[in-house]
């Protein structure tokens, strides 16, 4: 039963991704709505990236510290650590996690209010494609901007790693050596490419929980929890493969 | 003219709409009354698309909705203009902007010539001055306003309205009846009303059907129905106190 539910509920995501990947009716209308989308996504999101990526940054420099660097260890470790934290698992996946439940909620609630309160009715009465004019511009704003953020995310760990430096928990040469030592752009590009599959995972799943919203503001409610959800567990299982396959 | 013929639609094991054949006419304020949960909103739902009939015809000027291509469907969606029952503008736009919504969409005029007629729009439903607002801080009266507004921007040829007149006061319901009735006869337009608003009926039913659990029971206008004799018809007219003392009182 669960796995016919599953199945269903995939195919019915399939139809709507389809309805989704059509060209705009008018690019007038979709520019302005995608400009609108980048910023409400993704500049609205910016201050809660820094803030937690600088005191995550700060607290693995810490730990590391504390609990891995030891005389058995070059006194780079620490900075070398945090580095790779930073860029290889933080930046990209934890961040979209939180980003899953920030943009994901926001996502699924405006589009579940829009069907409860009849907006999508009334733009199919009007013969627009409500799918891909609601949810194009979404996917392709959050798309958009989340490589920035990723790299807003790097550079302000480091900051916050810094700042400890600074506070002399370890000395900034050595941070430096470490965030320095080995260095692989491919890290990168790699947690691009896996923020951007993060970004079309939260954008369309979360999307697709409010457009089949049915009923009222309670289901609006249980829609967008099921949309953070949902897409989390997805983010987690495509970083296993990701992961993998950008190694 | 819009067609219905032998139309059927069911929800699981409830059939709602149980062959409902009919016609509604063109240029005149049609009207679609009944109980709730009779079927009006399913029948409304069914015209415009919203939902599909498991079996029946729903002829515009004789092409059958049910059977056009997606293409075909959404041209004729752009003669069509419809206010809900809790008017569905766009919170994210002010008033001129879901009123010039159709025509950003739909029309090759330049901006200039859409706020225009944007605003000549809101001038009709007596809405100037409102344009900078938001939905959220315009009463109920003034939103289904609006939506008249955004509705015959494009000089539709069909107007829908789904108990246009819910939730407002007396008076207001009176103002949105017959901005609706004005503009039909303005724009020669075929409208369809769904409501259980009696003022409604006696007021702007130029063709009235009643629609009694799923079937269509009764067909008139608002002259006939005082003289009805189907007692399903009168029991649902005169449920109101004042309306079986005003018949009282002809007689």
């Amino acid at each position: 039963m669960f796995l016919i539910k599953s199945i269903t509920k995939f195919g019915k995501y399939l139809c709507l991704m389809q309805r989704v990947m059509s060209l705009p009716e008018r690019w007038r209308m979709f520019f302005k709505q995608y400009i609108k989308e980048m910023s409400t996504l993704g500049v609205d999101s910016i201050g809660i990236v820094l803030l937690i990526s600088f005191f995550i940054g700060a607290v693995i420099c810490i730990q590391i510290k504390l609990n891995i660097a030891s005389s058995w260890m070059p006194t780079m470790v620490t900075g070398y650590t945090t580095r790779e934290i930073m860029l290889l698992e933080f930046s990209s996946s934890i961040m979209c996690l939180i980003l899953a439940g920030k943009v994901g909620s926001n996502i699924a609630s405006e589009i579940g209010t829009m069907r409860v309160t009849q907006q999508i009715d009334a733009l199919e009465i009007m013969g627009i494609n409500s799918a891909s004019f609601i949810i194009l511009p979404k996917i392709a704003g959050l798309v958009t901007m989340i490589p920035m953020l990723v790299i807003f995310s790097i550079v302000f760990g480091l900051v916050g790693a810094y700042t400890t430096a600074c506070a002399g928990v370890i000395s900034v040469e050595d941070l430096t050596v470490g965030i320095q030592y080995d260095f692989n752009q491919w890290y990168v590009f790699a947690s691009i490419i896996k923020s951007i599959v993060f970004a079309f995972i939260i954008s369309s799943v979360s999307s697709f929980h409010g457009y089949f919203v049915e009923g009222g503001s309670f289901d609006v409610g249980k829609a967008s929890t099921n949309a953070v959800v949902s897409s989390s567990m997805l983010i987690l299982f495509a970083d296993i493969f990701l992961t993998q396959l950008l190694a | 003219m819009i067609e219905l013929v032998n139309l059927h639609k069911s929800f699981g094991d409830k059939e709602v709409l149980k062959g409902i054949s009919t016609q509604f006419a063109d240029g005149k304020t049609n009207l679609i009354i009944g109980q709730s949960g009779s079927g009006k909103t399913v029948l409304m739902k069914n015209i415009v698309g919203l939902f599909t009939p498991e079996q029946g015809q729903i002829l515009y000027d004789g092409r059958d909705f049910v059977r056009m291509t997606q293409k075909e469907r959404v041209m004729l969606r752009r003669e069509m203009g419809m206010i809900f029952q809790a008017a569905a503008l766009f919170d994210s736009m002010s008033v001129l902007e879901n009123v010039m919504f159709p025509l950003d969409m739909f029309s090759d005029m330049n901006r200039e010539d859409r706020i225009k007629r944007a605003k000549f729009c809101l001038e009709r439903v007596n809405l100037k001055g409102a344009e900078e607002k938001f939905p959220g801080e315009i009463s109920g009266g003034m939103q289904k306003r609006v939506a008249i507004a955004r509705a015959i921007a494009l000089n539709p040829k069909y107007l829908f309205c789904d108990e246009p007149n819910s939730g407002l006061d007396p008076k207001t319901s009176l103002v949105i009846d017959d901005l609706i009735h004005g503009i039909t006869q303005e724009y020669n337009m075929t409208t369809i009303i769904n409501t259980h608003d009696m003022n409604s009926v006696m007021g702007i039913g130029e063709h009235i059907i009643y629609i009694y659990e799923g079937e269509l029971e009764w067909t008139g206008t608002k002259h006939d129905v005082m003289s009805s004799t189907n007692e399903r018809l009168t029991s649902f007219i005169f449920a109101s106190d004042m309306l079986r003392k005003v018949r009282d009182a002809n007689k």
